[in-house]
């Protein structure tokens, strides 16, 4: 053999494989096994939670979702809990969600980057941290107040729908603003700079261009919101949600939006405080509710956020 | 020295025949000039600009021939992008950027106290280095600059005319609903340049649109840029030698002195510069001493 076709041999020799990489293949384990363990908590909360509710729904049906909280478990459903959240999400989506979304268009598209506005949004940053029974206390002393002060609601008390949506508004700002800013800032400059180079305003460059090209991110964040919203619980019991079975008779919907509310993880809240077993099962079948509630937002959002990339 | 990862360009294999045939075709296409030039649409008086406390190009004082190709070369970070921006007032858009000096543009300083920004960037058009279709369809792409300056009349007939005129038009007349984004760069960078036609302007400028492209796409857009001279005035900023020998007929070539800032070393016609330039500077640039 010459000696170029020895090390020719050598480095044919060296493309072998060589033993297993146990680094790879431990960290490769770690990582499968982390996932497990998220898909195991979640299956098993599901489970038990479909164990425990699904009778209710095969002996009640309907049944449930039509009925008033009451106190008696045979009879008691959720409608004033599947109301109020509805109507506390309602709010929050015509008030949070176009002011959040605005000021992210101000802080990335106008205001002029120094440190007042960088002071504003790492302070926004923080209020997404802030513990939402703050905001429940922020929401008591303002909304509950002031509708207090006007005498609204039952008694004059303040504790309407108006009150919990709002507070739960100012809970998911920060979360909405945060997330349409990033929508916004992952926006190539480059489009920017081709509208300005056709003559495009400020406005139409923002209007046309750079809103339309956001919309993915920014609905990703009105489905944060509209989940938080849902599912937060604590802000709605200092901010006057009804804790516990009351009867709301027939009201239409002004009469709703300025009366007692409650919210469904209110609802389940008061009834797993029930010492009676058969609340159990009830409050398993109102998280189903919840989660069936949930789940439908997000689904609404997701179909929009689709439609919109597959439009460019 | 050339590395083994940059692919053999074509112009660079050729590079001492192209060099004459350069000379020949710049010195036919100079004896056919007309006695008498129109004034030019573009005059720059002592511009300075600054970033903050950087200042990037300093006392440039040039005239830009109106219906010709004028190329801005010289090496990176010597201020030829900021020079061409600031004729359009993209440098605006820039937090911290200001000029000094005058830029007039058919006489008129387009930094005076009534002259509006958007308008300006309407009759001084821009093709970037990098493809940067809209997010939307190719008719939409040309159609956006007319709508948001509020052309009426037949918007049909504008896109057709203004892909025409930057060469597209065959290649795409069948899927104008379809995304700008999913042509090829050389298709995108021309349906930039139509964009860019579509709002009528009279000066288009160029920051090197070809660097993203392959030979044959530059030299597509060599030869409509040849094209659209006898219409418009084209400012090109381009690293490529032989581009701007091959397709303008002024060259600026731009250096950078202490303290980093941008000057004009000399201006003349292409084939003088290339040739026969009277600073040694340009003279090392051109020749591939430097830079």
């Amino acid at each position: 053999m010459t000696s170029s076709a020895v090390a020719a041999q050598v480095r044919r020799a060296s493309l072998q494989r060589t033993g297993v990489d146990v680094r790879s293949a431990v960290f490769q384990g770690l990582l499968a096994l982390c996932l497990l363990f998220s898909l195991t908590v979640l299956v098993v909360l599901l489970v038990d939670v479909l164990l425990r509710g699904l009778p209710v729904f095969a002996a009640r049906g309907a049944d449930f979702l039509t009925s008033e909280v009451v106190s008696q478990p045979d009879r008691a459903g959720v409608v004033q809990g599947i109301q109020g959240s509805v109507l506390v999400v309602l709010i929050v989506a015509v008030t949070a969600i176009p002011i959040g979304l605005m000021t992210a268009i101000y802080l990335e598209e106008y205001a002029p980057d120094n440190r007042l506005t960088r002071f504003i949004s790492v302070n926004i940053r923080n209020l997404a941290g802030v513990p939402s029974i703050v905001y429940g206390l922020l929401g008591l002393a303002l909304f509950v107040g002031t509708f207090r002060g006007l005498g609204i609601g039952t008694g004059g008390n303040g504790r309407i729908v108006l009150a919990g949506g709002l507070t739960m508004a100012t809970l998911v700002l920060p979360i909405m603003i945060i997330t349409a800013s990033e929508a916004l800032r992952a926006v190539p400059n480059a489009i920017r700079e081709a509208g300005y180079g056709v003559g495009a305003s400020k406005w139409q460059v923002t209007r046309k261009l750079v809103l339309p090209s956001a919309v993915p991110g920014i609905l990703t964040g009105v489905v944060l919101s509209l989940s938080r919203a849902l599912g937060e619980t604590a802000p709605l019991i200092l901010a006057g949600a009804v804790l516990g079975s009351y009867s709301s008779g027939d009201k239409d919907f002004v009469e709703q939006l300025f009366g007692a509310y409650t919210a469904l993880p209110m609802v389940i809240f008061g009834w797993t405080k029930e010492s009676a077993p058969e609340f159990r099962e009830l409050a398993a079948a109102g998280i189903i509710v919840l989660l069936a509630v949930t789940l439908l937002a997000n689904a609404v959002a997701v179909y929009f956020r689709n439609r919109f990339e597959r439009s460019w | 020295m050339m590395t083994t990862a940059t692919p053999p360009s074509p112009a660079a294999e050729t590079s001492p025949k192209r060099h004459m045939d350069i000379r020949i075709e710049t010195r036919s296409r100079t004896g056919d000039e007309p006695a008498t030039r129109p004034a030019p649409v573009i005059q720059m008086e002592d511009v300075s600009c600054w970033y903050g406390d950087f200042r990037a190009i300093r006392d440039i004082s040039l005239d830009i021939r109106t219906n010709a190709i004028t190329a801005l070369i010289g090496p990176s970070g010597c201020g030829k992008s900021t020079l061409l921006r600031a004729i359009n007032r993209m440098n605006d858009l820039v937090p911290g950027a200001r000029l000094t000096g005058k830029v007039l543009y058919h006489g008129e300083d387009l930094y005076g106290p009534r002259v509006d920004a958007v308008e300006v960037r309407r009759r001084i058009g821009m093709v970037f280095q990098k493809p940067n279709p809209f997010p939307k369809s190719i008719y939409d792409n040309v159609a956006f600059g007319p709508r948001v300056n509020g052309v009426r009349g037949d918007m049909d007939e504008l896109v057709e005319s203004s892909l025409r005129r930057a060469a597209l038009w065959d290649e795409v007349k069948d899927k104008l609903k379809q995304s700008g984004m999913a042509l090829s760069g050389g298709q995108q960078q021309r349906l930039c340049i139509a964009r860019a036609i579509a709002v009528e302007p009279d000066v288009i400028l160029m920051d090197e649109p070809c660097s993203a492209l392959d030979p044959r796409a530059t030299l597509q857009i060599e030869e409509l840029m040849i094209e659209l001279k006898e219409n418009y005035t084209i400012i090109i900023v381009t690293h490529n030698m032989q581009q701007a020998a091959r397709a303008s007929e002024e060259t600026v070539f731009l250096t950078m002195g202490e303290e980093r800032a941008g000057f004009m070393v000399e201006k003349g016609p292409t084939s003088e510069i290339f040739t026969n330039p009277k600073n040694q500077l340009t003279e090392d640039y051109v020749s591939g001493r430097f830079g």
